[in-house]
């Protein structure tokens, strides 16, 4: 990783805008716009500061680069985008794409989705990408160009199709197994952290409801009354610190939600590798069928039943010289086949060997980012206890002095 | 012996101001010596032909001279507890008599005899029991020792005694209608304030019932959830490798801290709930007491003003009036006293309760601290050790 984009250039997703504007349909639209902004690295000798690019980029454009990359590079596994729409909200969150904290988490995640570009050994030299980051006008005509959208296999979106494919690469399919898993538990982990996040702010919000009414009560009593007012206080200390709490928790949240994304962009590259393999499969399969019916017109006979050779056999054989150019095609067309079945088995070799480069580099990223997340976990749960400690520790102190 | 702990958490009673010094009450000059000891235990049920109910074994130990022996058990349903009840409200009409836990929970979530109920019932039925033993006055009272002492066929003769329901009745009735009169003239100031204080108190201790449970269900609810949080990590761990281990530890560490708040939601129903209930219960018997003692009142009210329309029967009328002046004045003296006492045990009560409520959660928070902080040691712990095998060659 010597060289990638990430070591010599800065990028930043820095500010999210509203903006008004005409779509396709020259309908009025509200979206949001993401400022990129890029400076050169220098090195430490020089001292000086480079000056700071800047492009406006919307979702939809990084959903763009994105799909180009996956077709271009259908051997890597593609770093996923951040959520489009807010997904796994528990109630307080709002489910609304304008909804500013929803704005802010997403603006991070595009962010966290170019360095993951930058640092791709593979990636962070694509041209297209280049550009994304530093041409702001006629950006998109350029991807549209390389004709990307025709190389696309509309197979791949099909995810519920299955290829009998007798071959495929066994770790391949151990794979393919491992990113349904990851994704089912991920999924399941965020569903039920978005119930467990509400049920604890129901915890902590329902103790505010102590201070209006210690406050309250403590008018009336003259020994108890300070006691009682100030562990009102505390109460709402208490109450209030679950907001904070909860929005560092998002942060975690979206660091799994990354690595559930991760799942589908490496179910991809097994797709992939599925449907290279099946159309090897094919291909042989089709020449050796080939093969077949040439020398069954050769040597005369019929091994395998054809609609042909029943109605030859009713409505008469065929001249040999009719036979002789069917043999001819059949040979042209058996030797391209051979040659085709060469190259496919190239490319399939290939594609085996580096898409699984790019699998181990995935795996080591993923136990270091998913270890590190999990630690982060442990930190903010420290950080919750230790306040939980410091206002039950004053409201007993306010009690003990009722 | 954890019942004689649950009773000695009842507040010493205090010494009572001098001003109140009236053969009604015991003058104590030195800490509770405590000579009588209830607890209330064994739920059993009795199956008839009728019916279906709970008994519930009462046992006392003492070293007063008046009770002919040292250790008394009997067996006591709550019908029993009741009629005890309303013979001390009889006999003491302006004392504070505790409350007894209801006869139905209207919540719907439990069940007439579910055992929930009926530990929860017999808890409030110790204490009841328990804070008449502690009262100057009402530990004294024939009727009390009768509950304690008598075997079941003495009890129910003994109840066929005295004045029954109608009498009772037309206490509850003559209270209403002095009520409804809009209270009374001559009411002393102290008295006044008490009912503005109750009046106040009673909202909102109500409040503070409503958040508790509130509160309670809030954190059931999280344990809940909880439960189904940990086992997903375990789950998850079985198709990783590397970071097999980082997943198990966070799932033991949910795991325990799910524990952990069960434990705090348990607390809180021990401690706190049957508390504040029971002020809930007093708040009401409170305003009860405060409308006896002005209806007391207003008898003597009432025939003063007789008096002074008619101004015949002079005689008459002053020594009956005579006697209900003495009536006020002994109710006033021993509410006031009573009161004292109450609010005593009360700030007592709830300091203990609240304080109680903080522990828990201090507790709660103190082991998951423990729990993530032994994790996270050994996360880090592990990432040296891997960094110190990728630098060597």
């Amino acid at each position: 990783m010597e060289d990638c984009l990430a070591k010599k250039m800065e990028i930043t997703v820095s500010e999210a805008e509203k903006r008004t504007g005409r779509n396709a349909m020259n309908m009025q639209e509200t979206y949001t716009a993401y400022l990129i902004e890029t400076r050169a690295v220098e090195s430490q000798n020089e001292g000086q500061c480079s000056p700071v690019d800047s492009l406006w980029r919307r979702y939809s454009e990084f959903e763009l680069l994105r799909n180009y990359l996956l077709v271009t590079y259908p051997h890597i596994v593609v770093p996923p985008l951040p959520e489009k729409r807010a997904d796994f909200v528990w109630h307080k969150l709002s489910a609304d794409n304008m909804d500013p904290d929803f704005v802010e988490r997403r603006r991070i995640g595009l962010e966290n989705f170019l360095l993951r570009v930058a640092s791709h050994p593979v990636l962070c030299r694509d041209k297209i990408f280049y550009s994304f980051l530093t041409q702001e006008g006629g950006w998109k005509e350029m991807v549209n160009e390389t004709g990307f959208q025709l190389k696309a296999d509309s197979r791949l979106k099909a995810l519920n199709a299955t290829f009998r494919v007798k071959n495929p690469d066994k770790r391949f399919t151990e794979l393919k197994h491992y990113s349904d898993e990851l994704q089912s538990v991920i999924s399941h982990l965020l569903r039920v952290r978005a119930r467990v996040a509400d049920r604890l702010y129901g915890v902590y919000k329902v103790h505010g409801n102590y201070g209006r009414v210690f406050s309250e009560w403590s008018a009336i009593e003259k020994e108890m009354g300070d006691g009682l007012q100030s562990a009102g206080h505390h109460m709402d200390v208490y109450a209030a610190s679950i907001d904070d709490i909860l929005e560092e928790e998002e942060h975690y949240a979206d660091q799994l939600k990354e690595y559930l994304f991760y799942a589908e962009a490496l179910r991809a590259v097994c797709r992939k590798h599925e449907l290279m393999q099946y159309d090897l499969e094919m291909a042989a399969q089709d020449l050796t069928s080939k093969k077949q019916q040439c020398e069954e017109l050769a040597t005369g006979t019929m091994r395998t039943f054809s609609l042909k050779g029943m109605t030859s056999k009713l409505f008469g054989q065929e001249t040999p010289e009719q036979r002789e150019a069917k043999i001819k095609v059949l040979e042209e067309q058996i030797q391209e086949g051979e040659e085709q079945l060469k190259s496919k088995n190239l490319e399939g070799r290939d594609f085996v060997k580096s898409a699984w480069a790019d699998i181990e580099r995935f795996k080591e990223q993923k136990n270091h980012d998913l270890k590190e997340a999990l630690i982060s976990y442990a930190v903010m749960q420290i950080s919750m206890c230790k306040k939980g400690i410091q206002v039950w520790t004053n409201a007993k102190e306010c009690f003990s002095k009722m | 012996d954890t019942s004689l702990a649950e009773a000695n958490s009842f507040s010493p009673s205090l010494p009572i101001s001098p001003s109140s010094m009236i053969n009604q009450y015991k003058f104590e000059d030195e800490p509770e010596l405590k000579d009588l000891f209830i607890t209330v235990d064994d739920p059993e049920s009795h199956i008839t032909a009728i019916e279906t109910f709970i008994t519930y074994r009462v046992v006392t130990k003492t070293s007063r001279g008046e009770f002919d022996s040292c250790e008394y058990e009997v067996r006591r349903r709550y019908q029993d507890f009741l009629w005890l009840k309303s013979k001390l409200e009889e006999a003491h009409p302006t004392l504070i008599i505790p409350p007894l836990p209801e006869k139905f929970i209207m919540k719907g979530m439990v069940e007439r005899f579910s055992d929930e109920f009926i530990e929860t019932r017999r808890k409030a039925l110790h204490k009841f029991l328990n804070r008449i033993a502690d009262h100057p006055t009402l530990t004294f009272n024939e009727d009390f020792k009768i509950f304690l002492t008598a075997q079941a066929w003495e009890l129910s003769s003994h109840k066929k005694q005295g004045p029954g329901l109608l009498s009772r009745m037309g206490q509850t009735v003559r209270a209403v209608a002095s009520s409804v009169r809009g209270g009374v003239k001559n009411r002393p100031e102290m008295f006044t304030e008490m009912n503005d204080y109750m009046e106040t108190f009673s909202h909102k201790i109500n409040v503070l019932d409503k958040i508790a449970h509130r509160i309670y269900k809030e954190e059931r609810e999280y344990f809940n959830e909880m439960k189904e949080y940990g086992p997903i990590h375990t789950l998850w761990s079985a198709s990783e490798e590397d970071i097999a281990d980082s997943l198990k530890g966070v799932a033991s560490c949910i795991d325990k801290c799910c524990k952990a708040t069960e434990k705090r939601m348990a607390g809180l129903s021990e401690s706190l709930l049957p508390i504040i209930h029971e002020y809930v219960l007093y708040s009401e018997i409170l305003m009860g007491v405060l409308k006896r003692r002005d209806q007391i009142q207003s008898e003597l009210d009432s025939k003063v003003d007789a008096l002074a329309n008619k101004k015949a029967d002079k005689d008459l009328f002053s020594e009956e009036i005579g006697k209900l002046e003495d009536k006020v004045e002994c109710a006033n003296n021993a509410l006031k006293a009573d009161w004292d006492r109450w609010k005593q045990n009360m700030r007592y009560d709830m300091r203990s309760a609240f304080t109680s409520v903080a522990d828990n959660n201090l507790h709660y928070y103190e082991e998951c601290l423990a729990t993530w902080e032994t994790f996270l040691a050994s996360q880090t712990e592990d990432h040296h050790r891997e960094e110190d095998s990728e630098d060597r060659p």
